[in-house]
């Protein structure tokens, strides 16, 4: 198991990376993520064995034209169903703990 | 101003987020109607239920370059929506759709109206207008948040400005200019109270005649174009002492209080933001088809800032005139519309203005809804021109109008108020008067100027307040010298 | 004929139906009755709709006494949990959308209903189909039909595994990194993944979604043609979709490879792969020589980076496509006092281990000043693979590999090692960078028994050409299937 002497990421990081992507770790879970990450950065420094100076990104393949939608409202014929799956509504509005701004 | 505000200079750039005027939300068939029952105008594209795509309207992308052509920008013929990522109720994909490194329009800039007194206009550049989906509504309740996702995919554009503003005044100029181009283009009907023109503002000082820029902070929660001004005015002075005492600016978000007029530090604890743009695979890259932007240039109304210079030059109203007339679509198309067959602009600028504005202001509605038909108000104003009435009695009848809704002629009639122009009426009546007071007259003739108002006043008495007053003058000098 | 029918392919009961010699209710009861019987050692579905599917199935006996009903009307078929269903659970395999009902079908669910298509069940995967065996799922693992100690392959192990143990006729899968082809060679079945943005993605819950692509498993080759036809096609639902014109996939399969040129690449024969899946993919392409088609050697020096540079991008995508599940409008929810704790107990209790490792890397990877050298590199790798492909095209029709370097592994063994895992899709995932088309089908046993599974990469929209050589391939009889033990 990689330890936080690792040199592509450490456990701070990963703490402020679990902060960001909201995911709740424990000390041990911390730890496992830790090596894990580590063994896949390792893994994945091979792309730099490539020089890419010159060569475009890609972001996306296929056939992708310009497809747009006219202006036209399509009403949803049941709103109430938005609600459908909701864990806590009051008031046909979805409900979370009081947001603090 | 103080005597340390004098040696500081204040840097000030705007971020404003523009509604668009469309009918369905920017990537779902949702409408953008303002006012609904919470969750009616949502679907599952606009709440992010798992799976779902979004697809462009493309309104948007006309409406867009409208604004971005009447600002000078360039149009981007391909740019591309990114995503900017971070977790908020309101927020129902976990990420908002925007545009980052390609927006679609780049640089150009506004020109704000000079004050006669500064010279020429000003102008404050932009960095960018692009385009973006709302988020929801959060409420606040005393026990919890409810969220509302009507607004969530209502398609704005951002338009950030360079930090080229220099006090909060000139702040409101930029706001008001770029609200009235809005609405002019029929791009957004700019209504702030209804959250479809919202400005942040970035603010920092440093002392007058650096190069460098001081810490800035980003101020919100401003919702009308006074708030902007005195949020905007707090928070120069704010960090003026800030740096007079010694301490430091600290760069942070704060929140305008209108109620205590002050500026306070967003409450929410500073979870690390980090947005983590990336390209949206969902979406193909925006293609702006070459003969579109040419169709949009080519239907351009004229704007504000040609209106004003147009209204200057050749029709000879001053700076004010012109900025109070161009500021509304509606107001310069009416006032344009009054114009025709009368000589007079300047009367017809001013009646305008004092008149035709008071009354539109006063019923909060629409020109249409509110005042006569310009071309009324033109050949009312004819009359005025030609004698046939006086400017209070064309005053009386514009105000009957308004409440009859009833033509020009037909009111003046009426009301009686046509004015006798006829000097051979007058002539006589002058001759009476004359006649009546002859110890008037011989100290008139001896050397009491004065005394000509009196026998105005006298026959104007006589021919029941309806003489032309301008024919009485001339009749009554005449024979007044006449000996 | 109608107690073991669930055995028919769809072409044998296509026939069968619209002759009327077998109704789609018969059809579909023996489904469900196989279902029944091997399900306990499989674990192939998440949910079965028997009651559902009987009524489709009554509605489809109604369209096929009329005539002239569509090709898939009465057939039975497996979705994969991951497309929308109206009305029906869809979990992605997820403990956080375990109670999920969508209120809309994903496009390819409509228009196979319209179609009179038959839905037995939702198909087990990988959570959110992140994964190469089917055992990250909240449901338990899906076991392979042909050795229950074994994976089925993933992450469309459900929909593969249904196929091979004929627990329906077809499948749905889709396919990000192999998710379609390595569970159909693990599982000794056929399945293809179209070009990316052949098929439209709305309503398949999105793992990431510049490579997800949505396929059929099959029975045959042809079988996989005739539900393609169906499946593909322009959506004004999804913009990325292709508006062209779908061809009769059916009417391409001549049987004839004379003359076709087969591309085979030295970077695919890599050492540390199964001996006896080298040997059966050689003799495969061997026997497209003998069979008249032409073979050259062709170089995909890229693709040794491929996995390094998927992983990147998936897990980028996966990471904001992730961000939606955060126990507000639907999931799973913890409750706690403060929206913090609720995003972050909700997340951490619904997502499973895999999951979670992914989006941590991807978020990491578009992080403040990690960007350019993860995300960003590995985008343009993916320009430097697409080439490779370019440019290997230009000298050959179609590419031959093996699917997988191995044939199906023991459960558990790569579970405590997520890089082992991964690598399993070492000659699937360049496809999918380069959003071409893929088929797998079997061309062979290992010494175990095992299914091996031969891949053929097309050019872009060159599904005609792959399956055409997958379906001469099968025809030819040098394959004697062997059926699974289950």
């Amino acid at each position: 198991m990689a330890t936080e002497k690792t040199n592509k990421i450490n456990l701070d990081q990963v703490r402020h990376i679990a902060l960001l992507a909201r995911l709740e770790l424990t000390a041990d879970e911390e730890q496992r993520m830790l090596g894990d990450l580590e063994q896949m950065l390792e893994y994945v420094d091979k792309l730099n064995e490539l020089d890419t100076a010159a060569v475009e990104p890609t972001a996306q393949v296929g056939d992708i034209g310009a497809a747009m939608r006219d202006d036209v409202v399509a009403t949803c014929d049941d709103p109430q169903s938005i609600l459908a799956n909701a864990p806590d509504a009051r008031e046909q509005m979805f409900k979370v703990p009081k947001i603090i701004e | 101003m103080s005597a340390s505000s004098e040696k500081y200079e204040a840097v000030i750039g705007l971020e404003v987020h523009a509604q668009l005027l469309t009918r369905s939300k920017i990537f779902c068939g949702c409408s953008t109607e303002f006012g609904a029952p919470p969750n009616t105008h949502v679907c599952p594209v606009c709440c992010g239920m798992p799976g779902v795509l979004p697809v462009f309207n493309r309104r948007v992308l006309e409406l867009a370059i409208r604004m971005g052509l009447a600002a000078h920008c360039t149009i981007a013929p391909r740019s591309i929506f990114d995503r900017k990522n971070y977790f908020y109720p309101d927020l129902p994909k976990g990420y908002q759709i925007s545009q980052y490194e390609t927006p679609l329009c780049k640089g150009g800039y506004i020109e704000l109206p000079g004050d006669g007194d500064n010279g020429g206009p000003t102008r404050i550049r932009l960095v960018r207008i692009h385009l973006e989906e709302d988020a929801g509504k959060n409420i606040h309740a005393p026990d919890c948040s409810l969220v509302d996702f009507n607004r969530s995919g209502v398609p704005l554009t951002e338009i950030v400005s360079e930090p080229d503003i220099r006090t909060p005044e000139q702040a409101g100029a930029y706001l008001r200019e770029l609200r009235s181009m809005l609405r002019y283009l029929e791009v957004s009907d700019g209504n702030m109270e209804e959250g479809s023109f919202r400005c942040d503002a970035n603010v920092s000082v440093r002392p007058r005649g650096s190069d460098s820029l001081g810490v800035k902070t980003e101020v919100k929660n401003m919702n009308s174009f006074r708030h902007v001004e005195h949020a905007i005015a707090y928070e120069i002075e704010r960090q003026i002492e800030l740096l007079e005492a010694g301490e430091r600016v600290v760069q942070e978000t704060r929140l305008w209080d209108p109620d205590r007029g002050v500026t306070r530090p967003m409450r929410s604890k500073e979870y690390a933001h980090d947005y983590r743009y990336f390209p949206e695979p969902d979406l193909p890259p925006l293609i702006v088809p070459p003969d579109l932007v040419e169709q949009i240039r080519i239907a351009m109304p004229e704007l504000p800032a040609a209106r004003r210079a147009r209204y200057t030059s050749e029709m000879g109203l001053t700076p004010y005139e012109a900025n109070v007339l161009t500021q509304e679509r509606e107001i310069a198309d009416y006032f344009e519309a009054v114009l025709p067959g009368l000589k007079n602009r300047k009367a017809a600028a001013n009646w305008v203005m004092t008149e035709v504005l008071r009354v539109v202001n006063e019923s909060g509605r629409g020109v249409a809804q509110s005042v006569p038909a310009p071309a009324e108000v033109g050949s009312l104003l004819k009359m005025v021109e030609d004698g046939a009435i006086s400017l209070n009695a064309a005053k009386t009848a514009f105000a009957a109008m308004c409440k009859s809704g009833k033509n020009a002629k037909a009111t003046v009639s009426e009301l009686g108020l046509l004015q006798v122009s006829d000097e051979a009426a007058i002539a006589a009546a002058c001759d009476e008067v004359i006649c009546a007071e002859p110890a008037k007259v011989a100290e008139y003739r001896g050397g009491r100027d004065k005394l000509f108002g009196f026998f105005v006043g006298q026959v104007m008495k006589a021919m029941g307040g309806k003489a032309n007053p301008k024919i009485i003058n001339e009749v009554l000098r005449r024979k007044l010298a006449a000996s | 004929m109608a107690t073991d029918s669930f055995r028919l392919t769809i072409t044998e009961a296509r026939e069968l139906l619209r002759k009327r010699e077998l109704s789609a209710v018969e059809l579909t009861r023996a489904c469900l009755d196989r279902i029944d019987a091997v399900e306990p050692l499989l674990n192939s579905f998440i949910t079965v709709c028997a009651d559902e599917a009987l009524a489709q199935a009554r509605e489809a006996d109604r369209r096929l006494a009329k005539g002239g009903a569509p090709p898939l009307c009465g057939i039975p078929l497996a979705i994969k949990d991951i497309y929308a269903t109206r009305g029906v659970r869809t979990t992605c395999a997820s403990k956080i959308l375990e109670n999920f009902v969508p209120t809309y079908d994903a496009t390819v669910i409509a228009r196979l209903r319209a179609e009179g298509a038959v839905f037995v069940g939702k198909a087990n995967l990988d959570e959110f189909a992140m994964g190469s065996s089917t055992e990250n799922s909240a449901f338990g693992p899906t076991r392979n039909p042909y050795d229950t100690q074994r994976v089925a392959g993933g992450s469309s192990g459900g929909s593969a595994a249904a196929v091979a143990a004929d627990q329906c006729l077809g499948s749905l899968g889709t396919d990000t990194g192999g998710s379609i082809r390595e569970p159909a060679s693990f599982c000794g079945v056929v399945g293809i993944k179209p070009t990316y943005s052949r098929v439209s993605r709305f309503g398949i819950v999105a793992y990431a979604s510049s490579l997800d692509q949505v396929g059929p498993f099959g029975k045959t080759v042809r079988d996989c043609a005739i539900m393609l036809r169906s499946l593909a096609g322009a959506d004004p639902a999804d913009s990325t979709c292709s508006t062209r014109p779908v061809p009769d996939y059916e009417a391409a399969l001549s049987g004839e490879v004379k003359g076709m040129r087969i591309g085979v690449p030295k970077e695919f024969f890599v050492e540390g792969m199964q001996a006896d899946v080298e040997n059966a993919v050689r003799a495969a392409i061997a026997h497209y020589q003998s069979a008249g088609a032409r073979v050259v050697e062709v170089s995909l020096p890229h693709t040794q980076y491929a996995v390094a540079a998927y992983y990147l991008i998936a897990t980028a995508e996966a990471s904001a496509n992730l961000e939606r599940y955060d126990g507000i409008r639907y999931g799973v929810r913890v409750e706690a006092d403060n929206l913090l704790d609720l995003y972050r107990k909700t997340r951490a209790r619904g997502f499973g281990a895999e999951v979670k490792r992914r989006i941590m890397l991807g978020t990491f990877a578009l992080s403040t000043g990690y960007y350019d050298a993860y995300y960003l590199k590995a985008q343009k790798v993916r320009t430097l693979i697409k080439r490779d492909f370019d440019q290997a095209f230009a000298c050959c029709d179609l590419i031959a590999t093996p699917t997988a370097p191995t044939t199906a592994f023991r459960l558990g063994e790569k579970m405590s090692d997520p890089l082992q895992m991964y690598l399993s899709d070492i000659f699937t995932i360049s496809v999918n960078l380069a959003g071409l088309p893929g088929l797998a089908l079997p061309c062979g046993y290992d010494a175990e028994g095992m299914p091996i599974g031969l891949q053929l990469i097309g050019p872009a929209f060159g599904e005609e050409i792959i399956l055409r050589a997958g379906d001469a391939y099968e025809r030819s009889g040098v394959l004697t299937r062997k059926p699974a033990v289950v």
